[in-house]
């Protein structure tokens, strides 16, 4: 199991200064995709993902905000390149779509001149040639009439027809890593699925990588090999989708699961007490502690960090594997 | 878009005969009997009578606007007691070089404002910013008539560099019309850009931070395109409709620049006539005014609607 | 949703609960005000003005009014802190009771105009139907006059003089009140506590002032506040034409008008109450922002 890797994430900090305080919305995230791998980034609202994955392709605006750290990919660090290389890997090696796909689009330009744009930016190839494509590539994302519509504005786009769209754009120049942003959280339940299938075949189809950035516990086990699962900020366990499931080992990955309803066979559905703690309250030692049901006083002390439990298993806890119950009691 | 377009057509003739109303209420509110006046010395009961049959001062109101209505549209504003020629005239003489002066401070007002108002947005919170808005502010609260006189005071008594007063047509002399237009279409313009480059800096910053620019921005798109392709084609609309609804204050800012520069336009027209009581001029010069504005903001509205895809496409 | 993980409703980076200053209302409202230093010095301004008007008698030096307490178009002097105009009389003198007609000007236009301006977008808004109509196609044909024309317009029916200025102002401003309470109330008619009320049998009137002006009462002021401004402009403009008060009284804008004659030789007599002017604009303007970005709950994101 050893495909290169493709990006290497380590230590990534984001920053914000807001009012006069500095908030810290992703601190010291490290983990690593591999070629074809597909990704799952799991965590609820204000953990942190998103950031993480704009940051990847320097998307934040700085100030106010400050990243540091590393994001290697292919073993070039993006976050020292400067803005022309940087423009050179956005939408060809590192593609990107978003949780908003009409929003994602220019209401004032033509849908068909936006997606020709993405290519042209890359691609060689004469104006006849990138627009054929352009149409090509909305028949493959299931669009009728593709060069119809291609002619068309955004507004006259559904929700879903617009994601398409925007995987079609992301696909356009063969990117080796697909990030995708909460990508149906503002779709239909119906469309959902279909959105996910596209960017599963489309992915498996050039052998691109995915890192799926979602709330969604379920989305994340149709689709992924592999779960990143971040808390206020931080990652708090990394494993494969199977291992999440059934011998999760971070109390909160074990109490998302628990959410999921028939995750494991499991009737009554779980909550999780308490609310994420706001950036201008983190609580000391371990962020998840207060809301933690098995939690020690080493908890509150100190900040537990990632440890390998198994091959492919990282925790940050410091009572995993220590014999517990991997098991809530119904 | 059609749709659009026939009902804004429709709502500015509600607005101008709205408008026309209100005219002929303030003109027949005018205190004195203007048979009396045209009589003068001549007066006798007949001749009254007379006369009034003949003006329609006998008839009810409504009909006595419908009469009005009728000419105005015919073109018939009357003739000016002081100078003994047909109002419509006047005005039409009068109203060329207000429009000259109006059309070049909107030119200059708009190469002042929208550079200032990208720079003010890009470079945010820094002294560019603070110190672009801040010339906006000043600008735009500086009393117009003010301004000129102060411009005069620098530029043509003391650095002796354009005219302090004066107006030539372009198409009579492009040359010496630019010069002396300077002076007041900056004064104008000026008053103008304070307004607008404001509008530009807020309505840029507002796109700057949507989700289409964070998109292309991850497309590859480096950041000039961004910023004049992608963003700029978003911000600039609804500074458009701001152009519609500031062009009534504009226009009002004419007449007192005309009247500090010496510009034989509509300002000087009404207020010369005010001063002599002479109403059909000032009638004449209001209408035209309204009219002005009203058919601006037309157009105004229809650039908007071609230029934003969800009402072009509709 | 059957498979949403967000049980509790954690906030999100940009709505991080904001430790709020404890106080009132009132007092956290002036805290978030207070930060905008161009706002405050229109405070200022305004503060000034007012006590320049209220003070004049004791603040001037000399009386406004009379001529040749000092030699003609003199420059700037200890005797005479702004100069002397062609008449002999004192600049400063006169520009502080010029401050007096501009603020009572300025706010009693804006007074009327508000009351009535509100009344017809309250009615307008709430009752809707014909009388909204007939209002805002009334509201609609004024909006399209220039307010200087159509000052100037009423001056020429009701001539000259202070009060005629305040009326045609006044009139000029009624039409943007009249819109933007409108607007307001058309989307606070649709509230819950508004039907609660109506079908508690509490009539309409009272809805209307108990229930409804509170609640659009913030963006009026607002609008208060940046038309006060736009009255001194237009009450200068009209004096400037020569179409205000008449002379002596001591208004900014015919003191401008004056000077202009003898802009090479004494271009103090136009320079000072054109400063007095501008800075009263400047100030007011950023008074009226202030209050909009702290009041107007729309631009508060």
């Amino acid at each position: 199991m050893s495909a290169e890797i493709l990006l290497d994430v380590r230590n990534l900090t984001v920053e914000f200064e807001l009012d006069g305080t500095r908030l810290r919305a992703v601190d010291d995230v490290s983990f690593a995709l591999r070629r074809g791998e597909i990704v799952g980034l799991v965590g609820e609202s204000g953990a942190g993902k998103s950031l993480t994955s704009e940051a990847i392709l320097r998307l934040i605006a700085c100030p106010p905000g400050r990243v540091s750290g590393e994001v290697r990919f292919r073993g070039e660090d993006l976050l020292a390149l400067d803005e022309r290389a940087l423009s050179r890997i956005r939408g060809k090696e590192i593609a990107m779509i978003f949780q908003n796909p009409g929003g994602s689009l220019n209401p004032v330009f033509r849908v068909g001149d936006q997606l020709h744009e993405a290519m042209a930016l890359h691609l060689p190839g004469g104006r006849r040639t990138l627009r054929a494509r352009a149409a090509e590539i909305l028949t493959r994302v299931g669009i009728p009439s593709a060069a119809t519509r291609a002619r068309e504005y955004p507004h006259q786009f559904s929700g879903g027809m617009a994601q398409r769209v925007m995987i079609g754009m992301g696909m356009s120049c063969s990117p080796s890593l697909l990030i995708a942003d909460e990508p149906t959280t503002a779709l239909d339940v119906t469309i959902q699925a279909q959105v996910l299938a596209l960017i599963r075949r489309l992915a498996r189809e050039s052998g691109a990588a995915v890192l799926l950035v979602s709330h969604d516990l379920g989305i994340i086990s149709q689709m992924c090999d592999r779960v990143i699962v971040m808390y206020a900020g931080r990652v708090v366990e990394e494993a494969a989708i199977a291992t999440v499931f059934h011998a999760p080992a971070h109390p909160y990955t074990r109490a998302l699961v628990d959410c999921v309803p028939g995750a494991a066979g499991y009737t009554r559905l779980g909550t999780i007490g308490g609310v994420v703690p706001g950036l201008r309250a983190l609580p000391p030692g371990c962020r998840f502690h207060p809301r933690c049901p098995v939690a020690a006083p080493r908890c509150s002390a100190e900040n537990p960090t990632l440890r390998a439990l198994a091959d492919g298993h990282r925790v940050a806890c410091h009572l995993a594997g220590d014999g517990l119950p991997v098991r809530r009691p119904a | 878009m059609l749709r659009f377009i026939l009902s804004r057509f429709g709502q500015t003739l509600a607005v101008l005969f709205m408008a026309s109303v209100i005219v002929f209420a303030l003109m027949r509110l005018i205190p004195g009997d203007p048979v009396l006046m045209m009589l003068g010395d001549d007066f006798t009961q007949v001749a009254y009578e007379r006369m009034k049959a003949q003006l329609g001062l006998d008839r009810p109101i409504v009909v006595q606007y419908v009469f009005w209505l009728r000419n105005v549209l015919q073109g018939d504003l009357g003739d000016s007691l002081l100078q003994h020629q047909r109002v419509s005239l006047l005005v039409w003489e009068a109203f060329q070089p207000t429009l000259v002066l109006v059309v070049a401070s909107l030119i200059a007002g708009i190469v002042i404002a929208i550079p200032s108002g990208i720079v003010a947005a890009m470079r945010k919170d820094s002294a560019w910013d603070y110190g672009s808005m801040g010339f906006a502010i000043l600008v735009y609260s500086m009393p117009s008539f003010w301004k000129g006189i102060i411009l005069i005071w620098i530029f043509s008594v003391y650095f002796r560099w354009f005219p302090a007063m004066g107006y030539v047509a372009p198409w009579t002399d492009l040359g010496d019309s630019l010069w002396k237009l300077v002076l007041p279409a900056f004064t104008l313009g000026t008053f103008f850009s304070g307004l607008v480059a404001r509008i530009v800096r807020s309505s840029l910053l507002e796109v700057l931070s949507a989700d289409y620019i964070k998109a292309a921005r991850a497309k590859g798109v480096r950041q000039a395109a961004l910023v004049y392709r992608h963003a700029l084609s978003n911000a600039l609309i609804p500074v458009v409709t701001i152009i519609g609804l500031q062009f009534g204050a504009l226009l009002g800012g004419a007449v007192l620049t005309e009247t500090v520069f010496a510009i034989p336009g509509m300002g000087r027209l009404t207020v010369n006539a005010i001063l002599n009581r002479d109403y059909a001029v000032v009638q004449g010069t209001i209408l035209a005014g309204v009219l002005l504005v009203v058919v601006v903001n037309l157009l105004v509205d229809l650039t908007y609607a071609f230029l934003n895809p969800k009402i072009r496409m509709a | 949703m059957a498979r949403q993980l967000d049980v509790e409703c954690p906030p999100a980076l940009e709505t991080a609960p904001v430790v709020a200053p404890a106080g009132t209302g009132l007092r956290r409202w002036w805290r978030r005000f207070a930060r905008n230093r161009g706002a405050v010095f229109g405070l200022v301004v305004l503060v000034l003005i007012v006590v320049a008007s209220v003070f004049a008698p004791v603040l001037a030096p000399y009386d406004p009014l009379a001529q040749g307490v000092g030699p003609t178009l003199s420059g700037p002097s200890r005797a005479h802190w702004a100069g002397t105009d062609s008449f002999g009389r004192d600049m400063l003198s006169r520009i502080i009771f010029g401050a007096r007609i501009a603020l009572i000007v300025g706010v009693v236009s804006v007074v009327i105009a508000m009351i009535i301006g509100v009344s017809l977008g309250l009615a307008a808004g709430y009752y809707g139907g014909w009388l909204d109509a007939v209002v805002m196609r009334v509201m609609d044909g004024l909006f399209a006059f220039p307010i200087i024309i159509l000052a100037i317009a009423m001056m020429a029916i009701m001539g000259f003089g202070v009060t005629n200025v305040i009326i045609a102002v006044a009139v000029g401003f009624i039409a943007p009140f009249a819109r933007v309470t409108r607007a307001d109330v058309l989307a606070v008619k649709e509230e819950p506590y508004i039907e609660a009320a109506r079908l508690a049998g509490v009539s309409a009137p009272a809805i209307i002032a108990r229930h409804v002006l509170p609640n659009v009462l913030a963006p009026i002021i607002v609008q208060a506040a940046l038309r006060v401004s736009g009255a001194i402009i237009t009450e200068s403009g009209l004096s400037f034409l020569g179409l205000g008060p008449p002379p002596p009284t001591p208004v900014w804008g015919s003191m401008i008008a004056e000077g202009r004659n003898f802009i090479v030789m004494a271009p103090h007599v136009s320079t000072f109450p054109g400063i007095a002017l501008m800075l009263a604009i400047v100030g007011l303007n950023l008074l009226g922002d202030g209050l909009r970005d702290t009041l107007d709950p729309r631009l508060r994101r």
